[in-house]
């Protein structure tokens, strides 16, 4: 028998807001345990939350932009249960009338047809604390609560079961990391956490209409894994139900040490959470005005912009895909086009120079040492003729470094291409002459060794003779002797 | 008069006057305490020398001419206020040893207004209750007949007033938690709207009905503390910012033409004849003063107990799960992992009505059982607030007894929970409206002890209610007896 996977996503994105979702406490991560806390995080008696609105504008962002409609009139409900780290024994979330609902992101796997995944609902909620365990400063034994994280906003982002393979789902997920860290409402960083997800897989066997038991995986904190758990618990299920087993519904960890799913509770002990409204908030009203406004603010998305890049600027669909992959790549990119510069031109130098000397020094983007102005000075001296692409990048690596305009540097270390002939000719004739031996190997039909001149003139000229120049002249002389 | 029996506004007359100064009066006050409190056990918590350094503060603004008429007015708190660094129980032993960093909102408002704290008083265990008997710091006796209790759960607020042992105190109401001990005890008790009064640092029973209001000798004092507590507070997102008036220029005297409607849900026949005869009288007064009487009917009403039982401990099985033994409050000994401190900490740390109210509101929310009991009391909670709308459409001011009887014996009903949550029917519908009712001093039974008036108004409708019962109390003289204690 043969499986078909089923597989839906529930991300947690944290967002990017200088204080937390219910108190005016600040989100910056890791300061001295419970440094940021106050009576509301620490869910002292009597404290009372107070909606951050910049959640609110973040939410409907990330509504607008996966093409949910927004909940004119959303409710905020408690999820109750018992744990040191949920100071309250309850969690603000949303549960009924979450504020956006129904939307899609169109994903593209390479080679396949691009395809629809339905967002069933976003909804907002606070974060937990965090337990520390053992050997802590000021801890002698046994466990702390740090309750820094505790009240910082999350939007949970909850896919319908539309994924049916590992790479789709990583494909969503690449997707959907991207609008929010391009809408800046999150640092996408899943190392800290501010980007996790939680799988929820199934197997059915082809052509049955009859979704299968699932499990749901928890925090799964890289693509990599994301794919590996995925692909670990599909084959899991199917040598299960091969071996005449049954799939529980039960949740499951992940460790990505061996790679395998296992099991951390069942369907028994899964909790009764006793959602109800939550007393203490407003339902929180929003108008279609508020819901315009946002629109019109929102930033082009990578999608559309990728689109444009391709129209406008005659791109291929890699390359606009590359120079779109952050909107600040994207914004320098175009910073750079603005400048009257060849596009395709500077869409080889940020793919290949920029990218690799980023990379190389980990630095993101918007640190990046040569600025647009400066990158296109260094195209107009090649496009102009006054150094060769290959000393343009030894120029590079001199503004790298020392950030000086291009032109200085060509002045001072005197890299200015010889286009002039005579001079190239002299350097061409002492060449001939000290290597007699190739040159009649050459004549005698060996074609190959050509190159092999080419790269002794321009040794000689230390690299600054106009290689069309040399190569006219050099074939004259070979073959005219 | 001694400066004990003054109300607020009388006792700002003579310090204005220079009659007494805050801290005489203060140390006054604190003498009372120390001598009548082992009888009537109205204070958790006395604090003396904060009380001696606030008059002593009162009296050098009243000398700068910096004074106000709360200046120099000695206080006392119900012990669900959180008071920054001073103890605060909400009358439960899990809250024993919880010293708050931080104050309410509405304790906030009275400080800057110069008054001056005697202390913390009793209450029933986290405001569930009507007779002050859940308290963890024993109960609280009537001083009107020591051997009944005093009602609740604001017991202690209404009992330190009539036994003068504070000038006003400060409650809270969430079935009738002010409005019924202050019938019992023969004070005034004000129930504001929902969200006029701020929450924030007022310890939570159940959030959509708890609201903040003043226990006073007379309405003069209650329409003064009112001014003084309400408005909205950015803290609290249900508060509202709905203008706060001069309640004390609402109070003119002149009922005139004012309409009362009388539901006839709460005229019924178990009624006890000494609490139907001061009704019949007080009617016959209102309307000596120039108000029509209308029959009113507010049809959903014999379900709002039920619903109410259903709505408030849901609500608190939730609002009290923060209390775990984990950050602060009390912790069992010796336990032996995580669930064994969450059992054993919540199951010594509360009482057994708490622990009783926490697992009808588990139960009413847990999954297959949220629909049947929890919607639904939801749902019956709207016909209700829709019963008042309806009948403030052709009347202002609805009249009704605060309690079917007078002061029960202590112990009386401890082990009879429903008729104990009964003796708040009157009371629970003005909560789950949301909407305003105090209760004010109307007569006596005839073993001697006080009977209340409930006067239930529109919704921010405080002048209204607060000008009848004014209007009332100026024909009467219920409010002038004094508890001999």
């Amino acid at each position: 028998m043969r499986f078909q996977p089923v597989i839906g996503l529930e991300v947690h994105v944290q967002l990017k807001t200088d204080s937390k979702i219910f108190c005016g406490c600040s989100t910056a991560f890791g300061s001295e345990p419970n440094s940021q806390t106050c009576p509301v995080c620490l869910g002292l008696p009597g404290a009372l939350p107070v909606l951050n609105k910049k959640v609110v504008e973040f939410a409907i962002q990330a509504g607008l932009s996966t093409n949910c409609s927004i909940t004119p009139r959303s409710i905020f409900a408690r999820k109750n249960y018992f744990y040191p780290d949920l100071p309250k024994g309850y969690q603000i979330s949303q549960f009924e009338d979450p504020i956006c609902q129904h939307g899609w992101l169109d994903i593209q796997v390479e080679g396949q047809e691009p395809k629809r995944i339905g967002i069933t609902r976003i909804h907002m909620e606070e974060d937990a604390g965090k337990l520390v365990h053992g050997d802590v400063s000021g801890l002698e034994e046994g466990s702390g609560v740090d309750l820094n994280r505790a009240c910082t906003p999350l939007l949970e982002v909850v896919s319908e079961p539309d994924l049916r393979s590992s790479d789709e789902a990583v494909a969503y997920l690449k997707q959907l990391h991207q609008i929010v860290t391009w809408l800046g409402i999150c640092d996408g960083n899943m190392e800290e956490g501010s980007f996790r997800c939680d799988a929820n897989v199934s197997v059915m066997p082809v052509g049955s209409g009859t979704l299968g038991t699932r499990a749901e995986i928890k925090n799964v904190n890289s693509f990599k894994f994301v794919k590996q758990a995925i692909e670990y618990e599909i084959q899991r299920q199917i040598a299960l139900i091969e071996d005449g087993g049954r799939v529980v519904q039960e949740t499951r960890l992940f460790d990505p040490n061996s790679g395998k799913t296992r099991s951390m509770r069942g369907k028994e002990e899964a909790h009764d959470y006793r959602y109800f409204p939550d007393p203490d908030l407003v339902p929180l009203v929003i108008d279609g005005a508020w819901i315009e406004r946002t629109r019109d603010e929102l930033p082009e998305l990578p999608e559309q912009r990728r689109q444009r890049f391709m129209n406008e600027f005659a791109l291929s669909a890699y390359d606009a895909d590359v120079l779109t992959a952050s909107r600040e790549l994207a914004g320098y990119f175009e910073s750079c086009v603005a400048l009257q510069a060849n596009a395709k031109a500077v869409s080889n130098w940020v793919m290949g120079e920029i990218t690799r000397a980023l990379n190389d020094t980990d630095t993101s983007i918007d640190r990046c040492p040569i600025s647009p102005r400066l990158l296109v000075d260094l195209l107009n001296l090649i496009e102009g003729g006054t150094i060769s692409g290959k000393i343009a990048k030894t120029v590079f690596d001199e503004m790298w470094k020392s950030g000086k305009e291009p032109a200085v540097i060509v002045e001072e270390q005197g890299l200015v291409q010889v286009s002039d002939s005579g001079a190239i000719e002299a350097i061409i004739d002492e060449i001939l002459t000290r290597e007699a031996g190739q040159v009649a190997e050459y004549r005698s039909g060996k074609d190959k060794l050509f190159g092999f001149f080419v790269g002794q003139v321009m040794k000689a000229s230390r690299g600054k003779a106009n290689p069309t120049v040399v190569n006219e002249l050099l074939l004259g002389k070979l073959k005219g002797y | 008069m001694d400066t004990l029996d003054q109300s607020i506004h009388g006792l700002h007359r003579k310090l204005k006057a220079k009659e007494v100064s805050s801290v005489e009066a203060t140390r006054a006050m604190l003498s009372r305490i120390e001598a009548v409190d082992p009888q009537i056990g109205s204070f958790i918590t006395v604090t003396p020398e904060q009380a001696l350094a606030d008059a002593a503060a009162a009296d050098r603004r009243i000398a700068a001419g910096r004074m106000d008429v709360l200046t120099g007015i000695p206080l006392a708190l119900k012990d669900i206020f959180l008071t920054e660094g001073i103890r605060t129980t909400c009358g439960s032993r899990i809250l024993s040893n919880f010293v708050p960093p931080y104050s309410a909102t509405s304790w906030e408002k009275l400080k800057e207004r110069g008054v001056v704290l005697l202390g913390k008083l009793n209450q029933d265990e986290f405001a569930m209750g009507s007779s002050n008997e859940s308290s963890a710091f024993g109960t609280v006796r009537n001083p009107w007949d020591t051997t009944r209790i005093p009602g609740g759960s604001s017991g202690g607020s209404a009992a330190a007033v009539a036994a003068r042992q504070a000038t006003a105190t400060l409650g809270t109401d969430t079935g009738g938690s002010i409005r019924q001990p202050a019938s019992h005890c023969g004070c005034v008790g004000l129930k504001p709207t929902y969200g006029r009064v701020s929450r924030y640092g007022v310890i939570a029973y159940a959030s959509s009905l708890d609201q903040v209001g003043p226990l006073t000798r007379d309405v003069t004092d209650s329409a003064i503390m009112l001014g003084a507590l309400a408005g909205h507070d950015p803290k609290d997102s249900t508060s509202v910012a709905t203008p706060v008036p001069d309640y004390t220029a609402a109070l003119t005297g002149d009922i005139k033409g004012l309409r009362i409607g009388l539901p006839r849900e709460y005229f019924i026949a178990g009624l006890d004849p000494d609490v139907q005869a001061s009704m019949d009288q007080a009617i016959q007064t209102c309307r000596s003063l120039g108000a029509e009487f209308v029959d009113i009917s507010l049809p959903h009403t014999d379900y709002a107990v039920a619903t109410y039982y259903l709505i408030a401990t849901a609500e608190a099985s939730s609002n009290l799960a923060r209390y775990d033994g984990v950050r602060f409050g009390y912790r069992a000994e010796g336990v032996t992992g995580l669930l064994d401190m969450y059992t054993k900490s919540r199951s010594h740390g509360f009482g057994a009505e708490v622990k009783r109210r926490i697992m009808l509101g588990t139960y009413a929310l847990s999954s297959g059982y949220y629909d049947a009991y929890y919607v639904k009391a939801q749902k019956v909670r709207t016909l209700i607030m829709q019963d008042f709308i309806r009948a403030f459409e052709g009347v202002d001011v609805i009249l009704t007894p605060v309690a079917p009887t007078p002061a029960f014996k202590i112990g009386e009903k401890v082990d009879d929970p429903l008729q104990m949550y009964l003796s708040d029917i009157f009371t629970i519908p003005v909560n789950l409206a949301g909407t305003c009712a105090l209760s004010v001093p109307a007569g006596f039974s005839s073993g001697g002890l006080p009977i209340g008036l409930q006067l239930i108004g529109k919704p921010f409708g405080e002048e209204t209610i607060l000008r009848a019962a004014h209007a009332f109390e100026q024909a009467t003289e219920w409010h002038t007896r004094k508890a001999v204690i």
